[in-house]
């Protein structure tokens, strides 16, 4: 856990508090990874990573392995049999010998194909089995984090690494499966086989292999420097794009086109300048190897040659040569083509391993407690939360009561500490110091399950999942009728709109709600916690979104629905809080006032100041 | 609709093409994503899923006409390629004679000197070696000789020598390629970022934005990457695929026609399989696809999940998908993955055959040793530019595709260029006025009708009503974001259709509610409406003025502080401020303020609104008001509804009607007046 505060960049104290407070960002964190600091005990990850989730299926990779070698060396018999019919049927003009030899060529190719089809088959269904496994592995470790780890990673970046990320590391198993395991087999075999046909002519292979290898390494390194470099160009100028894209009226009316068309133009020929010269580099790759194939090939023939002309070696010999020679530097280059792939599948092996090794700031108890009272009372007592690394906590002594049939309401400034304070009582946080307790129970030691149904919340960014209406309002509660699916409605002032929704109910949310606008989600929110009936209401500045009118009459309806229940309201708007039974005023995570608004008008400063910034004097008069 | 029924998965069907549809069905609005992110090469290997073009022919064509500047040097390209591929081809064959020069020393040797060849090969019948002496009739063979080196030396410098000039054309050939397809992509780059320069507003807001991001930065991307990879190696291909076919038939035609047969068995087994991969494919984007939603929904959602206890439910739909996934990816990845064993079967046939027809031929004399060395080579040189070739359709679709995308966005309407010789007001004092203005954005369905105001210099706009009322498109009007339909609106008594756009809004300072920061330091950030080479002095001044020096100040680095892409490291109040100095330096005539701040905290919102009062004196303001102090102190308050200002006056006045703006004021603001009485 303690990773991530060290992984963003920790300039001054400003900075390390915003960080603290919003979470590194995703895309911080994804950059310095493939930045490549840790580039060099990255291979260890990819490893690490693959030998954990492929012990399981041990015994398919031997059979692949296994198969791979039967296929190889079958692929490597042929030119020795083609030599064969050379020497043994050609030279001699033995045509019998030459059919029976085809004949088992053929057998023998049979056999190759029927083990590389079934290596596939193995080297398919392990990749896939992998990918599943990783995958499940990630998701369930992301249901077991915390808000704080979500915040920290970023809901995207994570997506990113469940999704992508391990699909990179499937395919580059699934291409290990099917063709790499072959190249190492099929070098040594090659080696072997040149060897068996005649071993001083082998000696050609200790040039050629490492000329072919060095020069090739040494391509693929200056290569790589200049791929990232042209990605990161890619993005500044994707980037310049999107920004001119979406801040287009900015440009328009502050008449910048021209410096926004300099501004793309050099970035452009950035990239440009770049990519010329990878691509230069790209160009010369391919050229190079054949040439080192084919003058390998003509050295073959001239010492080849030799050693026949001085009686050492058969003609024959010669072909398989030159093919067994083809099969080495194949192998080699599908090495290498393996080897440019890497890096890219070791950023992601390393991203999944970043999910994978931290753990949830919030662990289910050993022992839970699941008989709960279920009043509803709640009870912050001495409550303090730091982030990890954090100078300052974002909550200090924080204690209130909260008790059924009341509502508390808490207020302050942005970065007060207020959603913080509320995530705290379901366990999206755990306290750092203190105690959150439930009708006398610490929250921690409670059952999660049992926790959750005493709690409705309704968060500030108020989020929908795809389905339906029905099917949103029904999350916290499965078994509710439509009655009072229309009923919570009616309260939380949404049953006009949803009422003229095509299929009502019924009606299609997509995903995050992006069908409906910013006030009718969040009506759809306050409606959702509602059917659920908890004991506790948590409504995290759930009515920003809402015009005066709406919110006023929401509020007159959602207290006769609440009225038994334990109420804790966090806004902006004093509009919104000034009826509650209490008022807990929050500056810089602590609390610096407790009371209603006339005893808080009279005698706080700061809620005085927050109630006047809202009004001018005059009004407030 | 989802994108995945627009796709097709492909392997190896690439025959079948794209479907023919006529270019003018192209529809110019349907929203469609551009290839996926991370749809790398990787993805490709797997088949991903592939957008077809609609119409890929002309597209495609439009594609190649993007690169005609560079024709010349392209020829250049195509010459070197013919002569690097007709030196690589010919190699084989001249390293084949090497062959049999030794070969002919092997036999050579075992003849007695002197003699002919046709008496040598009487003396190998007398011997019993009949087919040898077949083969002599292929053969440089000097009876009584050895292996002639210097002879089979001639042949081998004469060998690398090809093969180094191959290379060297291939390698200048190679990097003009490049040069092109840079160029070419440079080129494209430029145009889209001109034509979205161009486009009127309407389109950035009837389109989503994030198509059009999609269209300017992931199609180009896999544009770039298509003809990266495809355009040198096609030639290359198709040019190498001829020469050997040339070679192997100069060879021995009865060995070229074997290897011909291996052409046509290789693409039906390949299309089989692929046609049995395919709905397999499909079955396995779809999965992900589903799977992928789960994931997004469950992570951005993570919070409800855990608050209204559906952790279980959640990994259960997991599980479930997750295994169909697994079940559909194995038998997609199988059945593809038989291809390449497939082609590697048929290829060793061809070995085989090659080998024995071979051997039989050359048994009978028909052809020389190093001849069938030569073709063996061949075979294996012609096998795999076909499989490349293959592989690469399903890249050419996609990026053909992504083309016409491009093109789209080329080809949408403009907005109508500045007028020739543009008028401009003698003096800017900030006189503003409304001369039955009306506006729509769709005929018939007036959004806008004959809207008259007059405003004059120093003079503060308030304008209140419901959402949809048509405040901002009165805003839009002004910049000439959006052209009048009808009516004119005047600046300082100029038309301002008469001017240019960049006289008009270098008029206009103006504050939106979304705040728009760019990927620079504070200080570019603030000096942006401002001249070139504007001092640091006039961007802290207007800084002050506005309430940002002070957090700026407790920035560590100041000014400098660099605001990332999402401006993550400014509080969403203090990004307004900073938009609010950036009009406060531009000094307009006129500003244009959005005053919503739903997500400040009421401090800031003090301090947003001190700012944006400043910024107001002496200037004439259009506000689009939120807040009751904005309203009261306006010299003029316009009620809109539905497009129409139905009542225009002071705040006292308008109370005193009684009309829409009362109720308003009512609903809407009284309660906030009534809480602190």
């Amino acid at each position: 856990m303690m990773a991530y505060a060290s992984a963003g960049p920790a300039p001054g104290r400003f900075r390390q508090r915003l960080s603290a407070e919003r979470g590194v960002s995703g895309t911080d964190r994804r950059n310095s990874v493939a930045e490549g600091k840790c580039s060099h005990r990255l291979p260890d990850v990819l490893v690490r990573l693959a030998r954990v989730h492929l012990r399981p299926y041990r015994r398919s990779i031997a059979l692949i392995v296994l198969l791979q070698l039967i296929q190889t060396l079958a692929t490597l018999y042929l030119p020795t049999l083609n030599a064969d019919i050379i020497d043994n049927g050609v030279v001699k003009g033995d045509t019998g010998y030459i059919f029976r030899v085809g004949g088992f060529m053929i057998a023998v190719t049979a056999l190759q194909v029927v083990c590389a089809v079934t290596a596939v088959y193995f080297g398919a269904r392990t990749a896939m089995a992998l990918g599943r496994d990783i995958r499940a592995a990630v998701f369930d470790q992301v249901q077991s984090f915390s808000a704080r780890e979500v915040g920290a990673f970023g809901a995207p970046s994570l997506i990113t690494r469940t999704t992508n990320d391990v699909q990179q590391v499937q395919m580059l198993v699934l291409m290990t499966f099917t063709m790499m395991v072959s190249a190492p087999i099929m070098c040594v075999g090659g080696i072997v086989m040149a060897l068996n046909q005649d071993a001083p002519l082998s000696a050609l292979l200790l040039v050629i292999v490492p000329v072919l290898g060095i020069l090739v390494s040494l391509i693929v390194r200056r290569m790589r420097p200049l791929f990232r470099g042209v990605q990161t160009r890619i993005d500044t100028v994707n980037r310049v794009l999107r920004e001119q894209i979406t801040g287009i009226r900015v440009i328009r009316a502050f008449v910048r086109d021209r410096h926004e068309r300099e501004r793309f133009g050099a970035a452009n020929t950035d990239l440009y300048d770049v990519s010329l010269r990878a691509g230069r580099l790209m160009s010369m790759m391919f050229p190079l190897v054949m040439l080192i194939v084919n003058l390998s090939s003509v050295a073959v023939v001239w010492f080849g040659g030799l050693r026949i002309g001085g009686g050492r070696m058969e003609i024959g010999a010669l072909t398989a040569f030159l093919s067994y020679l083809m099969y080495i530097l194949m192998s080699i280059m599908m090495a290498t083509f393996m080897v440019m792939m890497l890096p890219r599948a070791e950023v992601c092996a390393e991203r999944i391993q970043e999910v994978l090794a931290t753990d949830s700031s919030v662990t289910p108890p050993a022992h839970p407690v699941t008989a709960l009272r279920r009043h509803g009372e709640l009870e912050l007592r001495n409550v303090e939360f730091r982030f990890p690394g954090a100078e300052q906590p974002v909550l200090k002594d924080v204690s209130l009561v909260a008790r059924p049939g009341e509502t508390t309401a808490v207020i302050g400034s942005t970065g007060s500490g207020k959603s913080t304070l509320l995530g705290l009582v379901p366990r999206l946080f755990d306290a750092t110091g203190g105690a959150v307790l439930v009708d006398g129970e610490d929250v921690r030691t409670l059952d999660q399950e049992t926790l959750a149904t005493v709690i409705g919340l309704v968060p500030q960014k108020p989020y929908l999942f795809s389905g339906t209406v029905a099917s949103n309002l029904r999350y916290g509660n499965p078994e509710a009728t439509d009655d009072e699916l229309w009923h919570a409605l009616e309260t939380a002032q949404a049953r006009d709109f949803v009422e003229r929704m095509d299929g009502g109910l019924d009606a299609a949310i997509a995903q995050g709600g992006s069908n409906v606008s910013g006030g009718q989600r969040q009506r759809l929110a306050i409606a959702r916690a509602l059917v659920r009936k908890p004991e506790i209401y948590l409504f995290d500045d759930s009515f920003s979104a809402l015009d005066y009118a709406t919110d006023a009459a929401l509020r007159a309806a959602l207290s006769r629905e609440t009225d038994r229940a334990t109420v804790v309201i966090v806004a902006q708007r004093v509009a919104t809080i000034r009826g509650a039974d209490r008022i807990v005023v929050l500056d810089e995570g602590r609390i610096v006032g407790t009371g209603t608004h006339t005893e808080l008008m009279a005698g706080n400063e700061t809620y005085r100041e927050i109630v006047l910034s809202q009004l001018t004097e005059q009004e407030a008069a | 609709m989802t994108t995945a029924d627009k796709r097709a998965a492909g392997t190896g069907t690439s025959a079948e093409g794209a479907p023919a549809a006529a270019p003018d069905e192209a529809p110019t609005s349907a929203p469609r994503r551009g290839p996926a992110p991370g749809a790398g090469p990787m993805a490709r290997m797997m088949g991903g899923p592939i957008d077809k073009s609609l119409n890929f022919k002309g597209s495609g064509k439009r594609l190649l006409a993007q690169m005609r500047p560079e024709r010349g040097i392209i020829a250049v390209a195509l010459l070197l390629g013919v002569l690097s591929v007709a030196l690589t081809v010919v190699g084989p064959r001249v390293l084949g004679r090497a062959t049999d020069l030794i070969m002919a020393g092997i036999v050579g040797r075992r003849l007695p000197e002197g003699i002919t060849k046709a008496q040598a090969a009487d003396h190998l019948r007398a011997h019993g070696q009949g087919g040898l002496a077949d083969m002599l009739g292929t053969m440089p063979v000097v009876p009584g000789h050895g292996i002639d080196f210097g002879a089979v030396g001639t042949v081998l410098v004469g060998a690398a020598a090809i093969y180094i000039s191959a290379a060297l054309f291939g390698f200048v050939q190679a990097r003009i390629a490049t040069r092109v397809v840079q160029r070419t992509v440079f080129r494209m780059r430029q145009q889209v970022e001109e034509k979205l320069a161009r486009l009127p507003l309407s389109y950035f807001d009837k389109q989503q934005r994030g198509e059009v991001l999609s269209r300017a930065t992931n199609d180009i991307d896999n544009i770039q990457q298509t003809l990266q990879q495809t355009l040198s190696q096609i030639m290359v291909s198709v040019l190498t695929i001829l020469g050997v076919l040339l070679m192997m038939f100069w060879i021995s035609p009865l060995l070229a026609l074997v290897a011909l047969v291996t052409v046509p068995v290789s693409v039906l087994v390949a299309a089989r399989i692929g046609k049995r991969a395919q709905p397999q494919f499909v079955q396995q984007w779809k999965t992900t696809g589903k799977l992928n939603a789960h994931i997004e929904e469950m992570y951005t959602g993570h919070s409800l999940v855990k608050v209204f206890g559906r952790g279980r439910e959640s990994a259960e739909l997991f599980r479930e998908q997750n295994e169909a996934l697994y079940a559909a990816g194995f038998k997609a990845q199988f059945i593809s993955g038989i291809i390449q064993p497939a082609m590697m079967f048929i290829g060793n046939l061809n070995y085989v055959l090659v080998a024995v027809i071979g051997g039989l031929r050359v048994a009978s004399g028909a052809l020389s040793i190093g001849d069938v060395q030569a073709f063996i080579q061949y075979s294996r040189q012609f096998s795999q530019p076909l499989t490349q070739v293959a592989s690469m359709a399903n890249l050419v679709q996609s990026g053909v595709a992504s083309a016409e995308r491009v093109f789209e966005l080329l080809d949408a309407g403009e907005q109508a260029p500045d007028p020739e010789r543009p008028v401009r007001p003698d003096e800017v004092r900030g006189r503003v006025a409304f001369e039955d203005v009306s506006f729509r954005y769709v005929e018939n369905k007036p959004l806008i009708d004959g809207l008259s105001l007059a405003v004059h210099p120093g003079q503060t706009v308030a304008i209140v009503g419901p959402t949809g009322a048509g405040k901002t498109t009165l805003v839009n009007l002004l910049m000439r974001f959006y052209e009048v339909s009808g009516g004119r609106i005047t600046l300082d008594g100029v038309d301002i259709a008469g001017m240019s756009r960049e006289e008009l809004r270098g008029n206009i300072g103006m504050v939106l509610q979304d705040t728009w920061l760019f990927g620079g330091t504070i200080a570019e950030n603030i000096a942006y409406g401002a001249p070139e080479g504007t001092s640091l002095d006039k961007v802290v001044e207007a800084a002050r003025a506005t309430h940002v020096d002070r957090f700026v100040r407790t920035l560590p680095e100041g000014y400098d502080t660099v605001i990332d892409e999402e401006g993550a490291n400014v509080s969403a109040g203090e990004k307004q401020l900073i938009t609010i100095a950036r009009a406060f330096l531009a000094e307009p005539a006129i500003l244009v303020l959005d005053e919503a701040t739903s997500s400040v905290d009421t401090r800031t919102e003090v301090l947003i609104q001190h700012a944006m009062a400043q910024l107001r004196t002496g200037r004439t303001s259009f506000v689009i008001a939120h807040r009751l102090s904005t309203i009261r102190d306006a010299d003029v308050i316009l009620v809109m509804e539905n497009g129409a200002i139905v009542e225009q006056g002071s705040h006292d006045a308008l109370l005193a009607v009684g009309g829409a703006y009362a109720r308003l004021y009512a609903a809407q603001f009284a309660e906030a007046v009534a809480e602190t009485e």
